[in-house]
């Protein structure tokens, strides 16, 4: 039982990363139909910003700082302007393929300008134990969840409750209505890729202590993110909370009880019977769009 | 195929048989390492170029063909049954994956096909009393047909541009053939190919159990090759490197994947001096193109001609038809 809870607790702190990861790719895909293969590298590329601000004398806090700016003008705008919209009249395919030799490009430059040695990286909160009904639960695991519960609960005010956030909505269920209303659809759909840049900091930030900091993080990373929107329903951000959260606890479950050597395997299986039974998700609908 | 094509195939044609007797042995071995490549290329290309899906298992398929034809080989059954045993394994595999994957829309293969690769990287690395784990399968023995031994690196491309030579045409036969014909269809207009009753999805389906089946075969031919298999050689990176060498060549034409692989192999060799910056200048240069010409290498020159020959004569530019 002791077990069980420690386990359960570090995997909804995996799971609510993953989590993360998989809104802002949702996000990316309802409003601009950029499948963005290079998620993962994204997730990867700001902690290597914040280990680069720290070896210049910054404190941690002001260093995570400077990585979610420079993650936001550079995954977040560049991005966008350079490597999507160029590609966006030539469909799908192409901007695909871009993304995923864009993967390429930041692992391969992360390793040969930075290190591609796993490099330690700094926690959130110091590494201290507390003991609930027996079972030792690392107040990491803790400040972890709760960073990302504060990040997923800010989106959703965002985009609820602020008129900004629903302009955004609009853009993403039909962008030819929205621009009738007067809603500036290009502006929303460059703040999607703003606030994808932002989680992808957070969640770099968050686990890269757990995993340390390598250039090839972002494999498994991308492939946990798109798994978790698949399993969760394509088209909500319910449906990525929601398949993150089942991704990260079976994550740890299944190193525990069935094989390490198997462990990454297990989601991916999971990914082919709902593919199989559910296509659209858990809690997707077929053929709809909301975010 | 234009006249011009048709002349240019030929040259490249006697090109691959004559430059390698002036090549020393390594060289040789990059000409076969091509032409092995190429085959695996073809295959994802009608996957790719044709289904308009992408795949990223080939650089798995090419290892499932590469393991199965060794261990066969080892378990004593001849090479020519060890080599379709592999094509025939990877189609069956390329179905059964394919089967859930296209009931679905949006790039699900994309995905299912990156789980996959994972899935056989695993598989490779941790059934060590099958695979040989991470000390993999090696003295793997070049084939032996009829008392003419294919051990020489200069017999041993020669057999490999003969299967690729096989297999393309085997291919190009297929795409011309009334049933074929279906794939350029889908190519060209698959909305258009869905309302004349062709089942579209079957097709793609199809596409992509043969494109693995050619992974599978080139497998076979890449054991061989380079006598020695370990997990890390099929692993997500192959895959990503076949399917630029098809986006580079250009995707959707049959001759694109020739030129890709051309690219794929050569480039790193001359790309020595810049060290380890290859792969960074590499995905800059696969970045740029997709933005100023989605269609490849083999497109531009398409477009190119197209230009050239609607400034001389006014009148409509042809339509493709391969």
């Amino acid at each position: 039982m002791a077990s069980f809870i420690q386990l359960l607790v570090s995997g909804l702190a995996t799971g609510a990363i993953y989590a993360l990861v998989a809104v802002g790719f949702t996000l990316l895909w309802q409003t601009s139909q950029t499948i963005n293969f290079a998620q993962g590298e994204f997730v990867m590329l700001p902690a290597f910003f914040v280990l680069a601000a720290m070896n210049a004398g910054a404190p941690f806090w002001f260093a995570c700082l400077i990585a979610i700016v420079l993650s936001v003008l550079m995954l977040g705008i560049v991005f966008k302007l350079v490597v999507v919209d160029p590609m966006l009249k030539h469909g799908v395919l192409p901007l695909v393929i871009s993304t995923i030799a864009l993967a390429v490009f930041l692992k391969e430059g992360v390793k040969d300008f930075y290190s591609s040695q796993a490099q330690p990286f700094p926690t959130l909160a110091p590494d201290h134990d507390i003991s609930v009904f027996d079972a030792v639960v690392s107040t990491q695991s803790l400040a972890v969840l709760a960073v990302a519960i504060a990040a997923v609960v800010g989106l959703n005010l965002l985009l609820q409750k602020t008129r900004l956030g629903r302009s955004m909505q609009a853009t993403a269920q039909n962008p030819t209505l929205a621009r009738i209303l007067g809603i500036p659809v290009r502006r929303m759909v460059l703040y999607t890729f703003v606030v994808n840049a932002v989680l992808v900091a957070i969640a770099s930030i968050l686990i890269s202590p757990i995993y340390l900091a390598k250039f090839s993080n972002g494999e498994t990373l991308g492939l946990a993110a798109f798994i978790a929107a698949i399993i969760g329903g394509f088209n909500q951000v319910r449906g990525a909370v929601l398949g993150g959260v089942i991704l990260g606890v079976l994550d740890n479950f299944s190193a525990a009880y069935v094989s390490a050597q198997y462990r990454v395997a297990i989601p991916l299986v999971i990914l082919i019977i709902v593919i199989l039974v559910r296509p659209q998700g858990l809690l997707g609908r077929v053929e709809e769009r909301t975010v | 195929m234009s006249r011009l094509g048709a002349a240019v195939v030929l040259c490249a044609a006697a090109l691959a048989v004559i430059v390698p007797f002036f090549l020393k042995p390594f060289g040789i071995y990059l000409m076969s390492m091509w032409a092995v490549l190429t085959i695996a290329a073809v295959g994802l290309n009608l996957t790719l170029g044709y289904a308009g899906q992408v795949s990223m298992a080939q650089g798995a398929f090419l290892g499932i063909g590469a393991y199965t034809a060794a261990l066969l080989m080892q378990a004593g059954v001849s090479y020519a049954l060890a080599f379709l045993a592999a094509g025939v394994l990877c189609f069956a595999m390329g179905w059964l994956l394919g089967y859930p994957a296209l009931r679905v829309q949006h790039h699900y293969l994309a995905f299912v096909t990156l789980a996959f690769t994972t899935l056989v990287f695993l598989f490779l690395r941790n059934e060590e009393w099958l695979t040989g784990g991470i000390y993999g399968i090696s003295g793997i023995r070049r084939p032996v047909f009829f008392g003419w031994s294919s051990a020489k690196p200069l017999q041993f491309y020669f057999f490999c541009l003969g299967m690729l030579a096989v297999l393309s045409l085997g291919t190009w036969w297929m795409l011309h053939s009334p049933w074929g014909r279906a794939f350029i269809a889908l190519r060209e207009n698959p909305i258009r190919a869905l309302s004349l009753g062709i089942d579209t999805r079957r097709y793609t389906l199809m596409a992509f159990a043969i494109g693995s089946s050619l992974g599978g075969f080139s497998g076979a031919l890449f054991a061989p090759l380079v006598q020695f298999l370990e997990p890390a050689s099929f692993g997500l990176n192959r895959s990503f490197d076949l399917l630029l060498m098809v986006i580079v060549g250009g995707s959707g034409h049959f001759f694109g994947p020739f030129v890709g692989a051309l690219i794929s192999v050569l480039l790193p060799e001359w790309m020595r001096i810049t060290e380890g910056y290859y792969l960074i200048i590499y995905s800059l240069l696969v970045m740029v193109l997709m933005m100023f010409c989605p269609s490849g290498i083999i497109g531009f020159f398409d477009r190119l001609r197209h230009a050239v020959r609607r400034r001389n004569v006014s009148r409509p530019a042809e339509a493709t038809t391969l």
